[in-house]
């Protein structure tokens, strides 16, 4: 998995509520064997008219946001299906943080076994990040701490933010976690043991007895 | 000795493994359900990885995603273009790790979530995961179920465990006898209008309430459904003797004395007098009108007898922008009564409305009439044992004879998937999603019941469904 501790970055403001994951990357682009090449279908429903030419009125189309690394958004950011394409594509595009006030809670997951961190802080935040990064064209860099969980306005105030400590650590470390999760495996077949014998039809589907 | 519980806390603390630390368990993950969009790739990152899945006889695998619905369909059809390679790994997948294999002929064939209860693999209490956001549907039957990412499913394969940070409790409160014209659906976006499309975000929702209580399986499932739509991860309904009623003699169900004590062990679950509740919200069902979604959220909905709301009523920045955005999008204008609004398509499918039951509500409409001129209308059954159950009832031959298509069994056209037959049109869909682009390249969806679909199809626009029902 590939960790993230820090970063400064150009961010890109897109203060939009509920931007679901059917906009982040549209299903068409789920139809695949492979997991490469999904950066092409970020925001495509916007990115791209409907003659496959570039939208140069979308932001992430302008220069300098697209090299953004950060996107910054309004309530509700991923919400919808739980298509883990939408934060890879997020990441192949070169994003590494995601600043909304609230997130759907399976992108959110999904987030952090990507290279992604989702980062909530309250909307009042993400106005004064956006607002600060347009008023200097976009150039002012955004700084994401994940380890000391701090935000980083291009002026400098600093928002602090929470996120679960499994997953922070997760990311920070770059962590296999089925690695971390089948060291517990003295402690599953305990579970297990006990947990059959009061549940069995739950461990064989159809139990006749 | 604990205090009362919900049936939410029951069923959790059943699961725990080992508590992580902050808020978080490692959990007992019972049935792991894939199909040929996530599944695949879940399966290929296991094999990636070098590792074996874990309990095989507890993953269910089933082709609906990107499989054709057209009658006759091949085992490997598909409008998307590399919809066939992903059938076909999907199910060299399946077969290879001996997972429970539902194939596309299967007379069990279905959508995932439809299949699921149909199967009894969805079972009360029991943790049951799939790479589909529409997974809690299934706590329809009292399943504590959730849509997970692909490598969150790679994980469920490797360990049938998975690290899950604890939600929150609500309470929704459907009371009273729902008035003419209102289905689940109708109540359920009720809620999604009142609360917000966010209103659910970390929360686990038990719904419950007179309404609930009366409401057969099929119409549980429709609400559960939706808990997603609302940013709730979690939805169910405690088990009830509907609920074991429903489920006895299912396939996968236990039988005999492991039944029996299932049964027990089923009436256990249910949240105990006075368990406490983060949230709660009540939604009066005799009030409501049938409901229709007029914008790109279904947070955007308004009953049949509403208008379009003036961006300027918003009070916030945030708010007027979306309208604004979402009435743009939809081809709408402020004010705009959303009844007799043109449409174009009129879609009866998906794991929320295209069981038996939504069926027959639809086909009541339809009955003896035929859809407008120039008006598209599509049925596809949620299941193929939904389309048999239905083709013995003589159904089918209402919707054909009423003008619709009838096809076989998938998830079709609620998501585009490269066939862009719904492109540039109107749609009034018995879906769960309006987002931009859900259903194609600038479509326009509706969200509503099977009920205002059949009656807006016959009317070719946007109707209310009450002047055409006893």
């Amino acid at each position: 998995m590939e960790k993230l501790t820090k970063i400064s970055a150009i961010a890109a403001p897109m203060l939009r509520i509920n931007i679901d994951t059917d906009q982040i990357i549209p299903a068409r682009f789920l139809v695949r064997v492979t997991n490469d090449g999904l950066g092409e279908g970020l925001f495509a429903g916007q990115r791209y008219g409907r003659d496959g030419k570039p939208n140069p009125d979308f932001i992430l189309n302008r220069a300098p946001y697209d090299r953004a690394e950060i996107l910054l958004a309004d309530r509700n950011f991923g919400c919808g299906s739980s298509r883990e394409a939408a934060p890879m594509a997020l990441r192949q595009r070169g994003f590494r943080a995601v600043i909304a006030p609230s997130f759907g809670g399976i992108f959110f997951n999904n987030c952090f076994r990507n290279g992604v961190v989702p980062v909530e802080l309250p909307i009042e935040a993400v106005r004064q990040i956006a607002a600060e990064v347009e008023a200097t064209q976009g150039q002012g860099k955004v700084g994401v701490d994940l380890e000391g969980e701090a935000v980083t306005t291009p002026s400098g105030a600093v928002f602090k933010f929470r996120s679960p400590p499994l997953l922070r650590e997760m990311l920070l470390a770059g962590a296999d976690e089925v690695d971390l999760t089948l060291r517990r495996g003295e402690q599953i077949g305990d579970f297990r043991g006990k947990d059959s014998a009061k549940r069995p039809w739950a461990y064989r589907p159809g139990l006749a007895n | 000795m604990t205090g009362p519980r919900t049936f939410f806390e029951k069923v959790w603390s059943d699961h725990v493994i080992a508590d992580l630390g902050d808020n978080t368990a490692l959990l007992q993950i019972d049935r792991l359900f894939l199909h040929e969009m996530s599944g695949s790739v879940a399966m290929r990152q296991l094999a990636e990885s070098g590792r074996e899945p874990a309990m095989r006889e507890l993953v269910f695998t089933v082709i609906d995603h990107v499989i054709d619905t057209a009658p006759g369909r091949g085992l490997d059809q598909s409008r998307s273009k590399a919809g066939p390679e992903m059938i076909r790994a999907a199910r060299a997948g399946s077969r290879r790790y001996g997972f429970n294999f539902v194939d596309v002929d299967d007379p069990r064939q279905g959508i995932v979530h439809v299949i699921s209860p149909e199967l009894g693999v969805a079972l009360p209490g029991l943790t049951l995961v799939c790479g589909d956001s529409h997974t809690c549907t299934v706590g329809g039957v009292g399943a504590l179920a959730w849509g997970i990412g692909s490598t969150e499913g790679e994980h469920v394969l490797a360990t049938q465990t998975l690290p899950q940070v604890r939600p929150k409790a609500m309470r929704v409160n459907f009371e009273g006898k729902p008035a003419k014209g209102v289905y689940p659906k109708d109540m359920v976006l009720a809620l999604i209008g009142k609360i917000g499309a966010n209103g659910g975000i970390g929360y686990a929702v038990e719904f419950a309430g007179s309404a609930i209580r009366e409401m057969p399986v099929e119409g549980r499932l429709t609400i559960c459904n939706m808990a997603i739509e609302f940013s709730a991860k979690y939805g169910f309904v405690a088990p009830d003797e509907i609920t074991i009623d429903y489920l006895k003699g299912r396939e996968y169900a236990p039988k005999g004395a492991a039944w029996e004590a299932a049964v027990r062990y089923w009436r256990s679950l249910p949240s105990d007098p006075g368990a406490r509740f983060e949230h709660e919200v009540t939604v009066d069902c005799g009030g409501l009108s049938p409901q229709v979604t007029w914008g790109t959220s279904p947070q955007q909905v308004v009953g049949i007898d509403g208008r379009v709301p003036d961006p300027a009523s918003a009070d916030d920045p945030g708010t007027r922008t979306l309208i604004e955005r979402a009435a743009e999008y939809a081809k709408l204008k402020p004010g705009q009564p959303i009844q007799g609004v043109k449409i174009d398509v009129a879609y009866i499918g998906s794991c929320t409305n295209a069981r038996l039951s939504d069926l027959r509500v639809a086909a009541n409409v339809l009955k003896g009439k035929r859809i407008a001129g120039g008006v598209q209308g599509i049925c596809v059954p949620g299941s193929t044992a939904v389309k048999r159950a239905a083709e013995a009832e003589g159904l089918d031959r209402v919707f054909r004879d009423a003008g619709f298509e009838w096809h076989e069994s998938g998830c079709a056209m609620c998501g585009h998937m490269g066939n862009d037959r719904l492109a540039d049109l109107r749609v009034i869909s018995t879906t769960n999603r309006n987002f931009e682009g859900r259903q194609g390249p600038a479509t326009r969806t509706h969200l509503a019941s099977p009920a205002t679909v059949a009656a807006s199809a016959l009317r070719g626009q946007i109707a209310d469904v009450r002047g055409l029902i006893g």
